[in-house]
């Protein structure tokens, strides 16, 4: 089993971060892992990505022509890893700022409205962990557990008592796409 | 905890690895791709454990100087930067060369000429296996692939840069220094006592007390005097060459083309090699981990089993100069590679590839 996942939006959206807590779960799956920054002035404000590779097996490249999952935060980084995604894969993205949505037909396209969400539970960091969950929902790379455990690692010790907050976004990426 | 997997950035495993293999001294200035090594060395602080001593310098050129000057009292001292950095360290390396002083310096590799870009390129191939400094001198390059190789080459760094007394660059570049990936890091090693030091390297400024002066320099005014100096670094280089080949073979067996790239080039190859093999086009690599000394006797071997070579790298096409020297046109020889920055996708490469087997 090998899923090769690139992560891309505007700088800010918690993109690394996402792709972060991802790795970090596989790896307390016993996984192979790779996590490749886009690194650079994409971080400010301009389109951030990562690639995530989790695997059975050992990793070759950490940087890839094309994925089996692309989750896409906005417009540039649609243009740019739609055609990418290979043939029966994933591209689940969050309709806020798409002006033009993805137009294959020979992968699975899933809208999760997660901006939408986060502002209902009024807070907008949540978004990225709300689209996460969307994300393990569909395809079930990592388990719950670890990604809380993930967030114990990756988070600084004065943002634990955020942990139950991600663990709600979570389940309500969960539910945008489980209702469907 | 040993022997824990860990999930880290490359630039972050050397300052790891540094601490935890005795190395003495590290002195650096930031620089994009390569400012984790520094921030990792201030936040675990080792000169309240270890004693390992980490100083920001003010420049690149004071950074290679205080190598200079550690390497001289026989410490493992080191450095790190990236491509523009390294560039302003090369007459100290050359110094060093020339002293024979042990030391190493890390260069996390970004696009080029001049200041370039901060993303990730292999354009200082040349610099670093052609002695980037001046007169006839080269220094001993490894080039880790992955984040594991990047904490295990440190104490190997320093381990052959005693052995030779001679600089050590491990080239590296922005893809293996920003990715994070798993890694067991080397067990804590203490750092050599000053007895220890004195011990083993009897050349090093430790303290007349009863001896003649060890001097270090890289200056004699008497030409027959240099010239017997440099008669005995091209001794010790030759012995490099027989020695100290690194290099590793990935299913060149059945062969029928032949990739050689390193670093982070032959980890995109490998994918590439794959999706070949999907393909049905039997294609092998030789990955050199020591690009001075240059696996040359290895890729002869090699080059009889092929009907092709293609060299990929991320920049205009350095090692292949290396290889076609190497096969002495024995065998087609193509190159691959981008600039600026720009990294080969493994698709980029299987076309090439396929362009040589039609």
């Amino acid at each position: 089993m090998k899923s090769e996942i690139i992560i891309a939006g505007f700088g800010g959206q918690g993109v690394l971060s996402m792709g972060k807590i991802l790795a970090y779960a596989a790896l307390f799956e016993g996984k192979e892992v790779s996590w490749m920054p886009a690194y650079g002035p994409e971080q400010r404000g301009g389109t951030a990505n990562v690639t995530v590779i989790v695997s059975d097996e050992r990793i070759s490249s950490p940087i890839l022509s094309e994925y089996d999952i692309a989750v896409i935060l906005n417009q540039p980084s649609l243009d740019k890893f739609e055609s990418k995604v290979k043939p029966g894969g994933l591209l689940i993205y969050d309709p806020y700022g798409i002006s033009t949505p993805p137009q294959r037909n020979d992968i699975e396209i899933r809208e999760v409205g997660a901006m939408d969400a986060a502002a209902e539970m009024d807070n907008v960091k949540a978004f990225n962990m709300i689209i996460l969950g969307a994300l393990l929902q569909l395809c079930p790379i990592v388990s719950t557990e670890n990604v809380l455990k993930a967030l114990r690692k990756t988070l600084p010790e004065r943002h634990h008592h955020l942990i139950p907050l991600n663990e709600k976004a979570l389940t309500c990426g969960r539910k945008l796409v489980a209702n469907e | 905890m040993d022997n824990e997997i860990l999930l880290m950035k490359g630039n972050e495993a050397i300052a790891h690895a540094a601490i935890r293999c005795g190395c003495d001294g590290y002195f650096g200035y930031p620089i994009t791709p390569q400012s984790e090594v520094l921030e990792t060395l201030a936040a675990e602080k080792p000169w309240e454990t270890t004693g390992m001593v980490v100083v920001q310098a003010e420049s690149e050129v004071a950074s290679i100087n205080m190598v200079y000057g550690g390497g001289a009292v026989g410490k493992r001292v080191m450095t790190s930067s990236s491509s523009p950095g390294v560039a302003l360290m090369q007459e100290g390396i050359a110094y060093m060369a020339g002293a024979e002083l042990p030391g190493l310096i890390v260069n996390v590799q970004r696009g080029g000429p001049g200041l370039g870009t901060i993303q990730p390129s292999q354009g200082d191939y040349f610099q670093s296996t052609r002695g980037g400094g001046n007169g006839d001198y080269y220094v001993i390059v490894l080039a880790p692939a992955s984040v594991q190789e990047m904490a295990d080459f440190v104490e190997l760094s320093f381990e052959l840069a005693f052995k030779y007394r001679t600089p050590v660059i491990m080239l590296s570049d922005g893809v293996i220094g920003q990715m994070m990936e798993k890694v067991v890091l080397p067990p804590f090693k203490p750092r050599r006592t000053d007895d220890e030091v004195r011990q083993q390297c009897p050349w090093a400024a430790t303290g007349m007390r009863g001896r003649k002066k060890n001097i270090m320099t890289s200056l004699e005014l008497e030409p027959t005097a240099m010239e017997e100096h440099n008669l005995h670094l091209q001794r010790k280089y030759q012995e490099i060459r027989e020695k100290e080949v690194r290099c590793e073979e990935l299913q060149t067996e059945d062969a029928e083309y032949l990739i050689v790239a390193f670093g982070s080039a032959s980890r995109i190859a490998q994918k590439a090699i794959e999706q070949c093999r999907e393909k049905g086009i039997r294609v092998g690599m030789l990955r050199p981990i020591t690009l001075w000394p240059f696996p040359t006797g290895k890729l002869q071997g090699l080059a009889q089993k092929v009907k092709g070579i293609l060299c990929v790298e991320i920049n205009a096409g350095q090692m292949v100069e290396d290889v076609r020297l190497a096969v002495n046109g024995s065998v087609p020889v193509c190159h691959y590679g981008r600039m600026g920055g720009i990294v080969p996708a493994p698709d980029e490469i299987v076309n090439e590839i396929e362009k040589m087997t039609d």
